[in-house]
């Protein structure tokens, strides 16, 4: 009798939990299904303002040689034109492409009239800070980091201050949004701090089409 | 003979282990992400190399998607939405702007409207659309659009809008989430009514591009 009851003591307390785990289950595959893990990325656009008084303000003189005229045209086409504006040179205009070997190169490799190519020096002064900030994380916290990015796109680098690039983006009215992205993106791979989104106006259009450009 | 015993083993496995690695798993997923807006479009954003995040919170999320004929083919105008996270902004919104065009709601229609999560019809039909059954807002919806024409000259819906919610947060950010495909005519037309009335200053949503194109 006495060791009837103490086998009894032995009562078995393990809990089933398989209806936990299948809860869990359906509860895990209803949040992945649900959410989205990661925020959507955003870039920063400041556009000139359309009042008349401060556009006039604001227009600051660029060099002829300082400036690029990109045109986004419809059908992933991509025209750009070096210095002031030809309206009537049709040659002007010249046709390139996206990405690394377009565009990119071409920016790059634009020289200005005393024979520096900005995009490229300020490229590099970039990457030269983006290695030291990965050597001492410690000393470039981001305001630091954020202060001495935008003095390089300004021009100055350690050797003196250098002109820089200013780029006028011009997009047709059938050119697609993801090109007008395209070309912020490329304003940002570059570090090109001066930019503008341009509207067309009637030279533009008569140039674009004498090059027979689908705009 | 003997019997041969079968011996009755034990199949019972320990699901205790399991559990705490879902509910840590769940934790997770809950704390990490958020949830997925309905949205009356599908937006395809283009991908770039911004790394900038979408502010937290104080959106005002501009949606704009090419409008497509019933072959599917971009008729070249675009449809605009608007949709505001914070649900009370959003509804000091709608009463600015129902008093603005004259438009008396009841409680029912101002509820459904707080709880839509996406906004886009032309201020005259919004009654009557908030009176739909969800079904059928649901199938109205995709069709409207927050008209971009000036309304005798003045401002237009749309900045209507625009200004209204920014009465209602004065450090709104403006968010602008554009399909790839979207013709820049449609684009320049809502960055124009924003600049018109001096909002030069906002977001474009992208995805983040994962390899190099080219």
């Amino acid at each position: 009798m006495a060791k009837k009851e103490s086998k009894q003591k032995k009562i078995n307390v393990r809990v089933d939990f398989t209806p936990m785990v299948d809860m869990l289950m359906l509860l895990i595959t209803f949040f992945m299904l649900c959410t989205t893990l990661s925020k959507p990325q955003t870039m920063e656009l400041t556009m000139p303002s359309n009042d008349k008084n401060t556009q006039e303000e604001q227009k600051n003189e660029a060099k002829a040689s300082e400036t690029v005229t990109l045109y986004v045209a419809a059908n992933n086409k991509l025209y750009y034109g070096e210095g002031i504006p030809e309206y009537n040179n049709p040659a002007w205009l010249k046709e390139t492409t996206w990405g690394e070997k377009g565009i990119r190169t071409v920016l790059r490799e634009h020289a200005t009239e005393n024979g520096t190519k900005p995009v490229k020096r300020i490229e590099l002064a970039v990457k030269a800070l983006n290695q030291k900030k990965a050597k001492q994380p410690l000393l470039y916290p981001d305001s630091v980091y954020q202060k001495e990015l935008i003095k390089i796109k300004g021009g100055e680098l350690e050797d003196g201050k250098i002109p820089t690039l200013t780029i006028v983006i011009k997009a047709t009215d059938n050119a697609s949004y993801k090109n007008l992205v395209d070309a912020l993106d490329e304003m940002q791979i570059l570090s090109i701090g001066t930019y503008v989104i341009d509207k067309i106006n009637d030279d533009d259009m008569k140039l674009l089409t004498s090059r027979n450009v689908a705009i | 003979m003997g019997k041969v015993k079968v011996k009755k083993s034990d199949v019972w496995i320990d699901m205790t282990p399991m559990s705490d690695v879902m509910t840590l798993l769940l934790t997770f997923f809950m704390l990490t992400s958020t949830f997925v807006k309905n949205e009356p479009v599908k937006v395809n954003t283009p991908g770039s190399v911004s790394e900038i995040k979408v502010p937290e919170n104080g959106v005002l999320t501009i949606l704009v998607s090419p409008e497509k004929d019933k072959a599917g083919k971009p008729t070249g105008e675009g449809q605009v939405f608007m949709s505001i996270d914070n649900t009370d902004q959003l509804g000091a919104t709608l009463d600015d702007m129902a008093g603005r065009f004259g438009i008396s709601l009841n409680g029912n229609q101002i509820k459904t409207f707080r709880l839509e999560s996406t906004f886009g019809i032309p201020m005259k039909e919004l009654p009557g659309y908030l009176s739909m059954s969800s079904q059928n807002r649901s199938k109205v919806l995709p069709t409207k659009g927050i008209p971009l024409d000036s309304i005798d000259g003045g401002m237009s819906e749309f900045q209507q809008w625009v200004d209204a919610a920014r009465t209602a947060n004065e450090e709104i950010k403006i968010a602008l989430k554009a399909d790839a495909a979207t013709p820049y005519k449609t684009v320049k037309k809502v960055m124009n009514e924003l600049q018109d009335m001096d909002e030069s200053h906002y977001y474009m949503i992208t995805n983040l591009k994962t390899s190099e194109d080219e």
